[in-house]
């Protein structure tokens, strides 16, 4: 236990009239990182659950993994595709190590120290919040963005996506989908075309096309379909942002939410049956078999980011909503509203960002209905007495 | 016999030291201690003084809005100190103890010739009244209203609560004798539940006179608010009474014998406790009678007076509260654990989320401390209060109305309908450590300020 005493023997230095006082919630931060902490109860119930906030975050993290582990080796195999070269397996995922890990350290670097910094001027302590969020954020995005783009969307999303709410629990909209948002709006150029979504394309073979299978739908079915399979979109052979494109990974993640209780199923559920309905009621109006409108009720399950929105960012609790009937509403306004988009706006195929933050923001409306007619409920009950 | 209530939200949380069946010491106290801050609502007026010779039964202070609410000496002795707080707030009402209990007698007619204004009025003059609780608020009842009906508990879910059918074995008659007593106060009736996965096995239900109810399902179903609930939920302007076994067996032996005798078998258990079983004693004895049952050398210990969810921490020099049937001892949590919470296994700690395994063995009990296990945040996972919460309310809009002070809101969400110990499950789970019974005590005291 040595590292426990020299954190003993640092902690005067950063207490009150301590030397690095004013680093009191970074210290903080990192001890309570290191160790859980000596507290103890003191008031109302005096033994607490084994569970905390950063355990919370851990299983968010685990559900990650596999989104991850298949970016890292999608990013290379896609490059590998584009440069018609012959990289063996171990080239393709060292490649995408080196493309994402840069995504990373700007990421946690940028967001993290952002965190520290405002909890350090409010005097709070750092939320676990951004752990997750940091986690996400270059999962989202095309692999090419570059970094100091994805250092201003990262910090655009903590101050004023979270920070100016009152930090983690506070916030209205998912912070990483605010930061891809930020990105997609104010450089749109490299959030959306054909050369974005895979890493060293610029070199490419001439007949190399980069598009994503989404960005086909607006051809219909036979579009779609001209490049990619429904097996290569479901384990996620396809460019697209690095940690959507396999559907396996994210249903491991799934798998592994539910388990866990962390993540909602029934966001996920709704968000799946919201998405069928408007996708089925497409089908049936559809004018003919080549109309995008055609594109079978399921395909949209698996295109695009709407699987990984599904299972990681609608179910955020902070944002989505709280109530148990909310979230059926909650989960199938998301999935409804992003095929609605995509079929429906052929200049921006990708709904399921903006679908999220739409519900987002209606999600404290929802709530407010939901807990409007138990207290209705409850009001009725005093009269029939 | 109404249909079986089934609640599927709760939870039982699993800690060792459950107290087995025998009485193991019979307390003779020393010194014993009234406790005012037992009582919620209640600003305490002294009616002795230090050196007073008091017997069991003579008034020891008594409420200053309703100066015929009384509070009595459990034992005779001498008042031999008053302990004051922080702006002289009465605390405790310390007695020495004879070595032979005196009891003051009462002239108590027969249960039949009175009416209920007579019945209010003895147990107002024999300090039996406080042991009403009325709800909303969970405060003494006061005596000028009338509440639609009475409730009464006959089922322990808390954790290590003490068994009912074990430590009212022997108390038949007095807890029959206390019903009719109770029958007198309310049209409404005497609505009794049972657990009924053992109610035909437990005595209780041989009890006439009385409503009886049966749920099945994890603590909290056990807690009268929940049961009130779901029997006949209460509305704003509604008034019900409740009391506890205990306190009905008291008024029994109140009208059999004329003595003021609050006699009571109490478990002492919990991972700290040794050889955890029952004692007989009376409320008020001092935790350091208790001492064999102890052992402080080993590491700090927390003594409660109650159970781990809603009991107060009193400590080696404490007292046992005048509600209380339960001593849970249980060992301090300060030390710090590295990447506690990044272990995937920490086979010894108690979660009731599945992050942990602990939902694999549910047989297996844990020997739980007082560590909080992480550091208070803000909240942040919405779902899981509602889950340990058996009833039709949204806990955390709840809360969060509290916090906003908002009156209207509160009345609403459901501030009539909980007291501390129904979400006390809501606050043993919060990831983020929140002090939601602290928040509730907020609520209720700013309705009883608001509606004064």
């Amino acid at each position: 236990m040595g590292l426990r005493k020299l954190t003993d023997k640092m902690k005067p230095t950063f207490s009150k009239g301590g030397k690095l006082s004013f680093l009191h919630s970074t210290f903080e931060a990192f001890e309570s990182f290191l160790f859980v902490p000596d507290k103890v109860t003191t008031k109302g119930v005096h033994v607490r659950d084994s569970i905390d906030l950063k355990r919370v975050m851990t299983v968010v993290m685990i559900s990650l993994v596999p989104c991850i582990l298949f970016g890292m080796w999608n990013i290379g195999y896609q490059h590998n595709l584009a440069i018609g070269g012959d990289m063996g397996f171990w080239a393709i995922v060292w490649y995408g190590f080196l493309k994402i890990l840069p995504l990373y350290l700007v990421s946690y670097i940028v967001g993290l120290g952002i965190e520290f910094t405002s909890a350090q001027i409010k005097g709070h302590q750092v939320n676990e919040g951004y752990l997750v969020t940091g986690l996400i954020i270059p999962l989202i995005i095309p692999v090419t963005t570059p970094l100091w783009m994805l250092a201003i969307a990262v910090a655009f999303a903590v101050i004023i996506g979270k920070e100016i709410f009152g930090g983690t629990g506070m916030n209205i909209w998912n912070p990483a989908l605010l930061a891809r948002a930020f990105l997609f709006f104010a450089y749109p150029n490299h959030m959306t075309g054909d050369k974005v979504w895979v890493a060293g394309a610029s070199s490419a073979v001439d007949a190399f096309s980069g598009a994503t299978p989404l960005s086909q739908t607006s051809e219909g079915l036979s579009g779609l379909l001209s490049n990619y399979s429904v097996t290569d979109m479901f384990f996620g052979f396809i460019p697209g942002s690095i940690g959507e494109t396999s559907k396996v990974a994210i249903l491991l993640g799934a798998i592994f939410l539910i388990y866990t209780g962390v993540g909602s199923w029934r966001t996920m559920l709704s968000c799946v049956l919201g998405a069928l309905f408007v996708g089925v009621i497409a089908n049936l109006c559809a004018p003919g078999p080549n109309s995008a409108l055609a594109i079978p009720a399921y395909y949209h399950l698996l295109l695009g980011g709407f699987a990984f929105g599904t299972v990681f960012m609608a179910t955020d609790p902070v944002s989505s909503a709280q109530t148990s009937a909310g979230k059926w509403i909650y989960g199938f306004l998301i999935g409804a509203v992003a095929v609605t988009i995509r079929l429906f706006n052929p200049g921006y195929p990708e709904g399921m960002m903006l679908s999220i933050l739409l519900a987002n923001t209606f999600a404290p409306l929802i709530d407010h209905y939901v807990v409007q007619s138990n207290i209705k409920r409850r009001l009725n009950r005093a009269k029939t007495v | 016999m109404s249909e079986h209530i089934r609640l599927k939200r709760g939870l039982d949380i699993p800690i060792s030291g459950v107290a087995s069946c025998t009485v193991t010491k019979t307390v003779v106290p020393d010194v014993v201690a009234l406790k005012p801050t037992d009582f919620r609502g209640i600003i305490p007026r002294l009616l002795v003084k230090e050196g007073d010779a008091v017997k069991a039964g003579t008034p020891v202070f008594a409420d200053k809005q309703h100066p015929e609410i009384i509070f009595c000496a459990p034992c005779s002795g001498v008042v031999n100190e008053i302990v004051r707080g922080e702006k002289r707030k009465l605390l405790e009402i310390r007695i020495k103890a004879d070595k032979e209990t005196d009891y003051l007698h009462f002239d108590v007619p027969k249960v039949y010739t009175l009416d209920r204004q007579n019945i209010i009025k003895l147990l107002l003059e024999t300090g039996l009244w406080p042991a009403i609780i009325q709800r909303p608020y969970g405060v003494v009842a006061n005596p000028c209203t009338t509440p639609k009906s009475i409730f009464i508990s006959g089922m322990a879910t808390a954790p290590l609560a003490a068994d009912p059918d074990y430590i009212f074995s022997s108390e038949f008659d007095a807890l029959q004798q206390g019903i009719e007593v109770l029958n007198k106060l309310t049209d409404g009736g005497i609505h009794l539940s049972l657990d009924a996965r053992n109610f035909a096995g437990t005595e209780l239900h041989k009890l006439q006179h009385v409503i009886y109810h049966s749920f099945v399902g994890p603590h909290p179903a056990g807690n009268v608010g929940v049961q009130i609930n779901h029997i006949s939920p209460l509305n704003k302007g509604e008034l019900i009474w409740t009391i506890d076994l205990l306190s009905v067996s008291a008024i029994g032996k109140l009208f059999l014998n004329g003595i003021y005798d609050m006699r009571r078998t109490v478990a002492v258990a919990g991972p700290a406790a040794l050889n955890p079983s029952y004692i007989k004693c009376i409320p008020g004895i001092a935790m350091s009678s208790l001492a064999e049952y102890f052992d402080t050398s080993k590491g700090e210990l927390r003594i409660i007076s109650g159970d781990i969810l809603t009991g107060e921490n009193v400590g080696t020099n404490g007292f046992l509260g005048f509600y209380n049937n339960l001593v849970t001892i249980i060992p301090e949590g300060r030390y710090f654990e590295m990447f506690g919470w990044v272990k995937p296994l920490r086979l010894k700690k108690f979660s009731a989320s599945h992050s942990y395994f602990s939902w694999l063995t549910p047989q297996k009990q844990y020997d739980m401390d007082t560590n909080t296990n992480g550091e208070e945040r803000a909240f942040v996972v919405s779902e899981i209060y509602s889950k340990v919460l058996p009833m039709d309310i949204y806990p955390v809009y709840l809360f969060k109305a509290i916090l906003a002070e908002d009156i209207e809101k509160m009345e609403n969400l459901g501030i009539y309908e909980i007291i501390e110990e129904d979400v006390a499950l809501c606050e043993f789970v919060c990831p983020s450590k929140i002090e939601i019974q602290s928040i509730v005590t907020k609520g209720i005291d700013l309705m009883l300020k608001e509606m004064a």
